[in-house]
This record gives structure tokens, C-alpha cells and sequence, in this order.
């Protein structure tokens, strides 16, 4: 702090400290404190706001645990934006291996640039994409028909197998860049010197590049998990009336009973999911919360 | 290594087949776009027809989300940079517990759900009287888009040489001068990464927008809301759009970097 002041002085050290202060207290930290405190409190109308009946209470959480269907939503939230995570890193990490040690270095540029342009296009419309494929007389049911793989047209968007599309879909970029940079920084001779000893294929991988790549697999699972379960369009788009996501029950809880209290509840319970895998993951493989934020 | 070379045209094999499954739903909603069917497909082909953009051009509403996303996005570029700036010089001069905990704050909302900032950040300034809006918005987006700014002005800040700056000082140079024409200088790059990062998470973002945006549309939510409600292809005339956009941009990007790679191996030579 002293070294702040001595290079800058007292105005511009003021004004970083202040900016820095509006950021964390105003956008930040005080926002998340009310929407805390304001779970605990009764949905009134205005007019009864702080009046007898404005009392702190567990009300809105005990409306969560006395609903079977939103307890149920909860945890195949969970459970689903698990299977996304797994499915991201199985079908990513070949890819992040080829990408980091395979692959002529003169072609990379323009295989980063043709997988990213999907990520440009905004995550409606690759919902949306899929919308279109998965519909009961789509591309995919008539190809799958034409090639003689199916007889009958597969109802795709029933249960959660559109959302799971959608998601490894939009998602799968997430995991794939972390891991990319952890692998990439691994020196090659390593792996040469693991081959050279006898190692199988298998064995380097796992006593090798997989311990090395720690760092890319927890702040990608993170990334993915996180925006899984947090993803309001794509259950929107892709899920049925039996598969729906715990964002969409928060969205009808603010939007359409306007109950903004119990809103409240069930996001602070989405945070608090979110807080918990992101501790879980730094745990398990041992990293730093700057190897998560890269 | 040999070893390696035998299973190489596998890897190969995935990668092409990874493209094409990234590519193709996009291939696919952009075929749609001419098709003359009322629902947004490919199949059963109907015939061939322009009439969706002609639609999208004369649809009122979606270029008002356009300038709603415009006015947002720059609204959140000229917020968050100098604010993730500021805090990743701040940040830089600590050490130890302050520093730690400090940027755990800074990073907290990039691994926070859009739809628990979005809600906050409403419940938080209808505490005072501040209604729902395109401003609300702004103030959710920048309270995760500062993050990132912060990290890659944080990153560009480790290789900046310090004595530069008591150099200047000792020179005379004043605080600002230092600020201005030495340590600035050397963060441009990052601050412009940043800035084009903070423009397109700020138009792609949909789940902060959704809760704090009022009544006013933006691009993503106006297109959330047709493809729910309208299953309209004029969606897919935008759609369309927005690729080919994308893909000029990369080829035009990619064609420089070649001409550039040549410029460097010629000159080397």
C-alpha cells in the first residue's frame, strides 16, 4: 500500500482504491449480502414492508424442502451438469493432446480459429441449432432413417437428452482451452522419456500428462459445471415439461408468482451449489484459486 | 515416438470430426434461413426464398434490441476497464492475506451463475428506488466483466519493469505523468484485449440481462423470446447473418497473420 502511494501519490492511489471499492462493495458483495438477507424475509406487498409481519424466518427455504418436485429438479440439476462435465472432458481431452503435441504448430492458428467461430455465434442461436436438429422431423432423425440406423424418428427433446446436447455442445469450448494450456506446458521430453522407459500408451497418460493437466481439468470442470447449472436457455430451449432445470423454477419465482423473496432463496441455494463444487474440485486436485482463474 | 506416429490419423480422424460437429448445426441453421417453410428447417425443403431477411430488415423491434446491445455493451466497456485496471493495479502492490482475500472478491463473480448477479444486483438497487433496466444491466455485466479485465491487465503487470517508474520519479515526473506516459503505455495491450473481451461477453450475456433489463430488449433476450414464442426463420435469416459476419472476420484475421508470418520469415531472411 505505501508503494502505491509512493508511485502514484495520494489523488490516483484514491481513485484506484475507490474504483476498486465501488466494484467490490457496490456490484459485488453488498448485492450478494441483501440477496442473502432478503431470503429470510416474507414476500409482502409494499405496504406491509417493515411493518409487523416483516420478521426474518426460514420460510422460503422450508417452501423448497417441502416441495418433492423442487427437491427433485435440484438434484437432477446437479446430477445432469455432472454427466455434462464428464462428457466435456472425455470428448476434450484427446483434443487439448492432439492440439498441445500432435498437431504441425503452422496449422494451429487456423484449427483455434475454425473451433472458435462457433463461440462468437451467441449461445441462443447454438441452442437454437440444435432445436432445429433434434425437431422429431429433422436433420438427425431423417439422416439416421436415410443411413437405416433407426426405423422409427426419435423423440429427441423428451427427458434431459436435448439439454445434454445443448449443453456438451455449448459448453465443450470451456473445457477445452484450460486443458490445452496445462498440457501444452508440459515438456515433451517427458512424455518421449516415458515412451523411451517402456511405458505404455495408457500409463503415460495417466502417470504423466493427466497429473500435470490437474490444473486445466479443475478450472475447466469448474467452468462447465458452473455454467451448466446455471444455464437458463438452453433447458429452456431443449428440455420438456419433465426435465426441467432449478434456474427455470428461480425465473418462475421472480417473473410469474413475482416472489422475489423466495427468488432470492432459491438462488442463494444455486450459489451455494456453486460454491461448494468449486471447493470440492480445488480439494480434490489440490490447486489455487488463481490456477482456476485463468 | 514412433509409437505416437502409428495412432496419429486417429487423432486426425477426431479432429475433423470434432469440426464438423461444431460447424455443422451452424451450417444447418444458416440452410434453414432460405427455406420457404414456415418452421425454421431444412427438411422437408419447400423451395427457396429470400423473404426472412426482408422480414428481419423491416422488423422494428430487433433494431431496437440492436441498439440496446450496442449502448450496453459500450456502457460496459467504459465501465469495466477502468475498473478491472485500477484493481489490477491495486491488487499488484499487496501481498499476503490482503491480497488473497482480495482477489478472491475480484474472482468470486466470474465463477458466480449469471442468474444469481442478475437477481442481486435487481433485489440490491430496488432497495433504492432504482427500477429494472438496460442500467441495471450495465452494473450486472461489469460486476463479472471487471474480473477479467483485472486478469489480463494483472498478467501484462508481471513483466513490467518497475524501475522504470522510480527512474521517472527520481526524473521528477509527476504521479500522473508517471501513470499516464510510462506504466499506461506498457498495459495498452491488455487493456485492449480487455476491452474487446468485456464488448462481446457483454453482448453475448443473456442470464444477467434476463433479470435486470426491465422491459427493454436486448439482441440475445429478443431472440430468446421469438424462438420460445414466434418459431419464426426469420431468426434464422439473423442467424445467418451473424456467421457470415464471424467467418469474414476470421478469414480476414487469418489472411493478415499469413501475410504477416511471411513479412517476418522474409525479413529474417
Amino acid at each position: 500500500m505505501t508503494d502505491l502511494l509512493r508511485r502514484y501519490g495520494p489523488v490516483l492511489s484514491g481513485l484506484f482504491a475507490a474504483l476498486t471499492a465501488f466494484w467490490l462493495l457496490a456490484l459485488v458483495v453488498l448485492p450478494d449480502l441483501y440477496l442473502f438477507e432478503n431470503s429470510f424475509r416474507p414476500y409482502l406487498p409494499i405496504s406491509e414492508v417493515g411493518g409487523p409481519k416483516d420478521f426474518y424466518s426460514f420460510d422460503n427455504y422450508l417452501t423448497f424442502f417441502h416441495s418433492p418436485i423442487h427437491i427433485q429438479v435440484f438434484v437432477w440439476t446437479i446430477v445432469y451438469s455432472a454427466i455434462v462435465t464428464l462428457l466435456c472432458f472425455v470428448i476434450a481431452y484427446p483434443l487439448a493432446y492432439y492440439l498441445s503435441k500432435v498437431a504441425r504448430s503452422n496449422l494451429l492458428p487456423t484449427l483455434f480459429l475454425l473451433i472458435l467461430v462457433p463461440l462468437w455465434v451467441s449461445e441462443v442461436l447454438r441452442s437454437f441449432a440444435w432445436f432445429i436438429i433434434l425437431a422429431l422431423k429433422g436433420p438427425l432423425n431423417i439422416l439416421l432413417l436415410g443411413i437405416g440406423v433407426i426405423d422409427q424418428p426419435i423423440r429427441w427433446l423428451t427427458g434431459f437428452r436435448g439439454v445434454i446436447i445443448g449443453l456438451v455442445y455449448t459448453y465443450v469450448l470451456f473445457m477445452l482451452f484450460p486443458l490445452y494450456n496445462a498440457i501444452q506446458s508440459l515438456d515433451t521430453n517427458q512424455i518421449e522419456a516415458a515412451e523411451d522407459l517402456g511405458s505404455p500408451w495408457w500409463r503415460t497418460h495417466w502417470r504423466v500428462i493427466l497429473p500435470h493437466a490437474k490444473p486445466g481439468i479443475a478450472s475447466g470442470s469448474v467452468m462447465v459445471f458452473m455454467l451448466s447449472a446455471g444455464s437458463i436457455l438452453v433447458p429452456t430451449l431443449l428440455a420438456s415439461t419433465s426435465s426441467r432445470w432449478f434456474t427455470e423454477i428461480i425465473q418462475q419465482w421472480m417473473f410469474e408468482s413475482q416472489d422475489w423473496n423466495t427468488g432470492s432463496a432459491y438462488a442463494f441455494m444455486l450459489l451455494l451449489l456453486c460454491t461448494i463444487f468449486v471447493s470440492v474440485v480445488m480439494r480434490l486436485f489440490r490447486v489455487k484459486l488463481s490456477d482456476i482463474a485463468k | 515416438m514412433s509409437q505416437a506416429r502409428r495412432s496419429d490419423w486417429l487423432f486426425h480422424a477426431y479432429m475433423v470430426v470434432f469440426l464438423l460437429y461444431m460447424l455443422l448445426p451452424l451450417i444447418v441453421m444458416g440452410g434453414a434461413a432460405f427455406n420457404d417453410s414456415r418452421f425454421p428447417s431444412v427438411y422437408p425443403w419447400v423451395g427457396f426464398t429470400d423473404r426472412w431477411f426482408v422480414d428481419l430488415w423491416n422488423d422494428g423491434r430487433l433494431w431496437g434490441a440492436f441498439r440496446n446491445t450496442l449502448f450496453v455493451a459500450l456502457a460496459v466497456v467504459g465501465l469495466s476497464i477502468p475498473i478491472g485496471t485500477a484493481a489490477a493495479i491495486l491488487i499488484n502492490s499487496l501481498s499476503g492475506a490482503a491480497r488473497s482475500v482480495l482477489y478472491g472478491l475480484m474472482v468470486a463473480p466470474v465463477l458466480t451463475p449469471g442468474a444469481v448477479i442478475g437477481i442481486s444486483t435487481l433485489l440490491f438497487w430496488n432497495k433504492f428506488s432504482v427500477p429494472a433496466g438496460l442500467h441495471l444491466s450495465v452494473l450486472g455485466q461489469v460486476s463479472y466483466i471487471a474480473a477479467f479485465v483485472m486478469l489480463l491487465v494483472l498478467a501484462r503487470l508481471q513483466s513490467f519493469d518497475r524501475q522504470l517508474e522510480e527512474a521517472a520519479l527520481d526524473l521528477g515526473a509527476s504521479h500522473a505523468q508517471v501513470l499516464r506516459r510510462i506504466l499506461l503505455p506498457h498495459l495498452y495491450p491488455a487493456i485492449g484485449a480487455g476491452a474487446a473481451i468485456a464488448f462481446f461477453q457483454s453482448i453475448e450475456n443473456f442470464n444477467t440481462t434476463l433479470f435486470t433489463r426491465g422491459t427493454y430488449d436486448t439482441l440475445t433476450v429478443y431472440v430468446f423470446s421469438k424462438v420460445r414464442s414466434g418459431i419464426t426463420p426469420t431468426i434464422n435469416a439473423l442467424a445467418l447473418i451473424l456467421i457470415s459476419v464471424t467467418l469474414v472476420c476470421a478469414i480476414c484475421y487469418e489472411i493478415s497473420r499469413r501475410r504477416s508470418e511471411k513479412r517476418a520469415a522474409m525479413a529474417a531472411e
